[in-house]
């Protein structure tokens, strides 16, 4: 252990902090254009062209705000927990390859910052630590709305994280791995989103629920809650909110792109390996339009239905998902017959069409019962 | 592999290094005109009354304790996903036997109406 290699961490940590970052300046202005296009306006286009500037200028405008740290609050929690909230969203990204590695005057530099044998259960870890940010953050702003806001994600977020994590547990069943790299690697030949399209899908809407994005932002729902948890934050401190979510948005992107979709994986990247943040990038940014596709299309749901669709919909879909991708590749491989690896979709898929059928069932009895 | 370690700290330090600058030059730069009103909390513009952090309803510490039990699972689903081909059809059917348990609890949840949200 050399000082080069205290550079090397330094440099890279800040350097991936630092594309998160502009990510998270230019995901607002992607997601700000993408959702006027739906709506059909044109959205914001007057700083620099096509509106590419308004995300410095964003950024300015909230550094000259008034900082506000209201006298009914506990300070040092109110203080603390956009840091707890922004910190595990940057931090998530280290054990996520951007590509393999490339030389750099004659050093080996690999495009990631740790390459970490437990990666799935790192990330699991801490991405439930965001969950304490916004608790406290409602809690410690001693108002009502900001309590309730934080308790109820906190009770969204945690009822997520088990569907979260049992999708996990499918994409370590098919890589055979924990480590992110080995995952990508067994991908070389077939994406996992073939095998297994429906623990992809479920994965993504658990998410969309673990990043309280539409239709699952309950927690800032501002018709009945005004803001939630951030209700009396301002200037920065809301900043940093406001970036952790977004920056939760491209990490969770990226992981679903490296479990799912072949992460950097794509033609002549062997070759070129600087090519596999590129095929990343194309691919994080056609998962991010359909996160703000969704919040486009779909209404908020209702609290007790979001509730009841993680556990009794969710859950349960997830667990036999796992279940079904372990015994097929079980039973391909002790019967040697491919066939029952090959029935793995279609036996996911009729899993999937059974859990819609409920959904319509109870939502036919429920609107029968009710008005 | 304990050096991957360390770089996960070394970016831990550099992304609360990060937030914490940020919250510096909002402090900093921002104007600050303090006042009684701006001291009080927000209500949607009527007079608050009460404190801010009252009781809740129990239905959340439900979920919690539920949450608990089936994060279990899962985290007991993680090493047996990685070792399942050693263990073969055994470890198959030995993790059948223990859903078939879990899921009785499940049930037994459900028709307590547990999962309700009424």
């Amino acid at each position: 252990m050399d000082w080069t290699m205290w550079v090397e961490w330094i440099v890279k940590g800040f350097v991936l902090c630092l594309i998160l970052l502009t990510g998270f300046a230019y995901l607002t202005w992607y997601e700000r254009r993408a959702l006027a296009r739906i709506q059909v306006r044109v959205g914001p286009n007057r700083a620099g062209y096509q509106g590419l500037l308004q995300p410095i200028a964003d950024a300015v405008k909230l550094i000259f705000k008034e900082e506000l740290t209201p006298g009914h609050v506990y300070k040092v929690v109110f203080i603390l927990a956009p840091v707890l909230t922004v910190v595990p969203s940057l931090v998530l990204a280290a054990v996520v390859p951007l590509g393999t590695s490339f030389n750099l005057f004659g050093r080996e530099i690999t495009l990631y910052v740790a390459d970490v044998n437990v990666g799935i259960l790192y990330l699991t870890s801490i991405a439930s630590i965001a969950v304490y940010g916004i608790v406290l953050a409602g809690w410690s702003s001693n108002n009502k709305y900001a309590m309730l806001g934080g308790i109820r994600s906190s009770a969204q977020m945690i009822s997520y994280e088990l569907t979260l994590g049992l999708s996990f547990v499918t994409a370590i069943i098919l890589g055979n791995s924990m480590n992110m790299i080995d995952i990508v690697n067994e991908q070389r030949g077939l994406w996992f989103v073939v095998i297994q399209p429906v623990g992809a899908l479920i994965f993504w809407i658990a998410t969309l629920a673990e990043v309280n994005r539409a239709p699952f932002d309950m927690p800032e729902a501002e018709q009945e809650l005004t803001a939630g948890y951030h209700a009396e934050y301002s200037g920065m401190k809301f900043a940093l909110f406001f970036m952790a979510e977004y920056q939760k948005m491209i990490v969770i992107s990226m992981i679903l792109a490296t479990l799912f979709f072949g992460g950097y994986l794509g033609p002549f990247v062997d070759q070129v390996p600087l090519l596999g943040p590129v095929y990343l990038f194309a691919k994080v940014i056609i998962l991010l339009f359909g996160m703000i596709w969704v919040r486009a299309t779909w209404p908020r749901i209702r609290y007790d239905r979001l509730m009841s669709f993680g556990w009794k919909i969710l859950l349960p879909l997830s667990l036999a998902i796992a279940f079904i991708t372990a015994t097929g590749i079980l039973l391909a491989d002790v019967l040697n017959n491919q066939l029952f690896f090959w029935s793995i979709p279609v036996v996911s898929i009729i899993a999937l069409l059974v859990a819609v059928a409920f959904i319509y069932r109870d939502l036919r009895r429920k609107s029968h019962g009710r008005i | 592999m304990l050096l991957e370690y360390i770089a996960i700290g070394v970016m831990i330090l550099v992304a609360t290094l990060i937030a914490f600058i940020a919250i510096g030059l909002g402090g900093l730069f921002g104007p600050k005109k303090p006042s009684a009103e701006k001291d009080t909390p927000y209500e949607s513009g009527m007079n608050p009354y009460g404190e801010g952090t009252r009781r809740m309803p129990v239905r959340f510490y439900l979920v919690a304790v539920l949450f608990i039990l089936f994060d279990i699972e899962v985290v007991f689903f993680l090493p047996w996903a990685i070792a399942f081909r050693q263990l073969g059809l055994f470890g198959l059917l030995e993790m059948v036997i223990f859903i078939v348990i879990l899921l009785i609890g499940y049930v037994y949840a459900w028709k307590k109406g547990a999962l309700e949200w009424e």
